[in-house]
């Protein structure tokens, strides 16, 4: 699994940091940033459940 | 409520909005249009002109995320949903009501104080000022109205922490917000929003002066001072901010006490497992779904979607309440239960315009819940709930008045 988001396109939510915090944060400004880019097994599902979640397609999961 | 009475209909468009005559169950109206087999559906507003609802979950988030819609309020032909609209439309909007890219660029301004860390931050606030409000319905006794003792003013006072708008100004802002959210006739909408943004102005001239606290002490102080924002937008920006921030919260918060009240074994479950608080939220939010008409959105062009036409120019309303009871995301979709899954709820709506404080909400509410049960065990309604008088479908769900005793 690749993890990536596009802060171009983040509307700071937080949905991500909120369902996967050990994948996502937010920085000061409030975007996102990737803390993991290749998340191991038990953390899967959070990081897949972030990219449903995420309302401004900001975060593309290749898996 | 007269003006949907007398809305022109005909059996292919029924009116819409509906009111609900059950302060957490969807009017009999949207319950028939989401039981319809299609996904979008005709419906006729109160000034007779058409427009669609998306009635399934899948077709709303996909029409929330369609950079085809423009959530231009401005618009003309921009679908208004009461008289309300008509007298606002003249006035160049918060964020909420623009487009890509300027929209993320305005919404930037602000999102800073509202990440999950920031918000996080408040637990301690938000627990004594809630507390703060129970020690004083409970140093009354009961009777008391859970409304304006409670549920208004804890958000109220929050929110005005995170602005930095005194709380010392509260009966002003909660009637004006009041009178803005409910008019009922263009006149009445125009007067609140006048009162409003006179005492934004105000504010904001303080402001320039003398630099104050919180997010528009920092929007007045950098933003507005090196010509990032405009004054009259400022001034949008944070009434918007403000009536989001209380208006909200405190529906939900009128809303949840009735419905847990009204489901005695998901209330138990709740209490005897304060774990399931945070999911029984999401769950709350799901089945409430109090700000139900903020998807409203116009097409700026032809949209093919689940075999309809949606054509340049015409309105649609992504009405939440309804695909949140889409029984093919969330099964038995009309009972409500603390152990669901509900995360996928579109009570915050979806795509770029997605609820802003929505971790607030959601930390509010999960104190609210717990604080107030556990400090008032005995919390009940004071008058059947069918009694209860609720707010028109026009507006944000919820009481005016919350009769309890305990």
């Amino acid at each position: 699994m690749r993890v990536t988001a596009d802060r171009n396109v983040c509307v700071g939510a937080g949905l991500c940091a909120l369902t996967a915090p050990e994948i996502f944060d937010q920085d000061d400004d409030g975007l996102v940033t990737v803390l993991k880019s290749d998340p191991d097994d038990d953390s899967r599902p959070a990081a897949r459940e972030a990219g449903v979640l995420c309302p401004s397609g900001a975060i593309r999961i290749t898996e | 409520m007269t003006v949907t009475a007398t809305t022109p209909q005909t059996q292919d468009a029924p009116a819409f909005p509906s009111d609900r005559t059950c302060p957490y169950q969807l009017p009999d109206g949207y319950a028939r249009l989401r039981d319809e087999q299609g996904s979008l559906r005709k419906v006729t507003l109160y000034d007779g002109r058409p427009a669609w609802v998306a009635t399934k979950h899948e077709t709303a988030r996909k029409l929330l995320a369609d950079p085809r819609l423009s959530s231009d309020r401005t618009h003309a032909d921009f679908p208004a949903t009461s008289p309300r609209f008509e007298g606002l439309r003249d006035r160049r909007p918060a964020f909420i009501g623009m487009d890509p890219p300027e929209h993320q660029a305005k919404r930037r301004m602000t999102i800073s104080e509202f990440t999950v860390k920031r918000i996080k931050g408040m637990r301690t606030d938000i627990e004594r000022i809630v507390h703060g409000f129970i020690d004083e319905l409970l140093a009354a006794g009961p009777p008391a109205d859970l409304v304006s003792r409670f549920a208004l003013p804890v958000p109220s006072m929050v929110i005005c922490r995170l602005l930095g708008v005194p709380y010392a100004d509260h009966d002003f802002f909660q009637d004006a917000s009041r009178r803005l959210v409910q008019a009922t006739d263009v006149a009445s909408a125009v007067a609140a929003r006048d009162d409003f943004e006179e005492y934004m102005d105000g504010l904001i001239t303080k402001l320039q002066a003398e630099p104050g606290p919180g997010l528009l002490g920092s929007l007045v102080a950098e933003q507005l001072a090196n010509g990032e924002i405009e004054r009259e937008e400022l001034i949008s920006t944070a009434l918007l901010l403000l009536v989001a921030g209380h208006e909200t919260t405190a529906s939900m918060t009128s809303l949840s006490v009735i419905t847990l009240l009204e489901h005695p074994d998901q209330h138990d479950m709740l209490r005897a497992d304060p774990g399931l608080v945070p999911g029984a939220v999401e769950e709350l939010l799901r089945y409430l779904a109090i700000a139900d008409l903020a998807g409203g959105r116009i097409a700026t062009a032809d949209i093919e979607i689940d075999g309809q036409l949606i054509r340049a120019g015409e309105g649609v309303i992504i009405t939440n309440s309804i695909a949140n009871r889409d029984g093919s995301v969330f099964e038995d979709p009309d009972t409500f239960d603390v152990h669901r899954s509900a995360r996928h709820h579109l009570a915050f709506g979806y795509g770029v315009h997605q609820c802003l404080g929505q971790n607030l909400a959601r930390l509010e509410l999960e104190v609210i819940i717990t604080a107030l049960f556990d400090r008032i065990p005995t919390l009940r309604l004071a008058v059947p709930v069918e009694q209860l008088t609720l707010r028109p479908g026009t507006t944000i769900q919820g009481v005016n008045e919350l009769p309890v005793t305990w």
